[in-house]
């Protein structure tokens, strides 16, 4: 079962939208990797590719990001793992990563997951 | 001459003094038109570059420029930290020789500018650091050997050109028609990094 990542600035914002996923679907993986290496606002490339390596050994990942260099961080931290099953979608953070729990906990697969995202969002 | 993996400790040596030196100021530009964090971001990363780079055994300047890349990459944070290690590591894979000539050094400055265009999705003109690493490339690009004023010029004037520019990447760009008047942080710091080199290289005479 595909995981879910979320990138964000903020620490309290990464693990409060896990916190309100799992509330829904208790069995999906969700990574928070919010805030900087302090737990400070800002990015942390550890913080990501910790969580992307550890997803692309398993079952892959879809990742939620906000803005700005959350998205190149977690861009280059796929390339840096050279994952094929971990990927970037553009939705806003919190209600594309619901919709995706919802999808993987009926048991859907990355791909078919990505498209309901895309198609909702994109 | 030929630039060697001395001199590459060398540049980000000097590198991150001017940054240490400097990152008040940083900070402060980044306060005006960002979230005012690109002074502390580049001190924590490029100090830690610094370090690792000068505990030595590094034998060419490929090596030094990975091991920059790597360290950039993990501790800068910010949309700095991806870009700036991004440039590097392209820098260190455009050549597998320890030593490089004017040419190899050139498409290393290359690469890297592709690396930062591609990884931040932004062009000239957009108020970023690519407003300096893109002039910088073309002068050097037109130039038959390296030459330490024409690189400290060029990313001089072209980190003043910013502050005519209305940013449409990054943080500055939610600022619109109010990010004009300021120079940008992140073209700045590239001229920091231009100074740094363009030093390093006079020294060598
Ligand atoms: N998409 C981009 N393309 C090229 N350069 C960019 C881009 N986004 C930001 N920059 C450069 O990065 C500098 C800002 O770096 P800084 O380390 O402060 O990141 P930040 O904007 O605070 O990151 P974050 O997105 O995490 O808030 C800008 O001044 C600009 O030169
Ligand atoms: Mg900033």
């Amino acid at each position: 079962m595909p995981g879910i990542i979320l990138v964000s600035h903020s620490q309290k914002v990464a693990e409060g939208i896990k916190e309100l996923l799992e509330q829904v679907v208790g069995d999906v993986t969700i990574e928070a990797a919010g805030g900087d290496d302090d737990g400070g606002i800002g990015t942390s490339f550890e913080k990501i590719q910790t969580a992307v390596e550890k997803a692309s050994a398993e079952d892959g990942a879809i990742i939620f990001y906000d803005i700005g260099s959350a998205k190149m961080n977690a861009e280059m931290a796929i390339e840096m793992a050279g994952s094929e099953n971990v990927r970037l979608v553009e939705a806003p953070i919190l209600e594309g990563a619901y919709l995706a729990a919802v999808e993987v906990s009926v048991g859907k697969s990355l791909e078919n997951v990505m498209e309901s995202v895309e198609k909702q969002y994109g | 001459m030929k630039f060697e993996a001395q001199h590459a400790v060398q540049w980000i040596q000097k590198a991150n003094d001017k940054i240490q030196e400097h990152k008040d100021e940083l900070t402060e530009l980044d306060r005006k038109i960002g979230d005012g964090d690109h002074g502390i971001n580049m001190a924590r990363g490029f100090q830690e570059a610094a370090d690792e780079v000068s505990a030595g055994d590094l034998s060419g300047v490929p090596d030094v420029l990975k091991q920059t890349a790597t360290t950039v990459m993990s501790k800068v944070g910010g949309a700095s930290g991806p870009l700036y290690g991004t440039a590097f590591l392209k820098m260190s894979m455009a050549v597998k020789d320890e030593a490089v000539d004017y040419k190899q050094f050139v498409g290393m400055i290359e690469a890297a500018l592709g690396g930062i265009k591609q990884r931040g999705k932004s062009e000239e003109g957009e108020k970023t650091m690519i407003d300096v690493w893109s002039p910088v490339y073309e002068a050097m690009k037109d130039a038959d050997d390296f030459d330490a004023a024409l690189i400290k010029d060029t990313a001089s004037s072209s980190m003043e050109a910013t502050k005519e520019m209305t940013a449409t990447k990054g943080r500055a760009s939610y600022l619109k028609e109010r990010s004009k008047d300021h120079l940008d942080p992140g073209a700045v710091s590239s001229y920091y990094l231009f100074e740094a080199l363009s030093e390093t290289l006079k020294e060598e005479g």
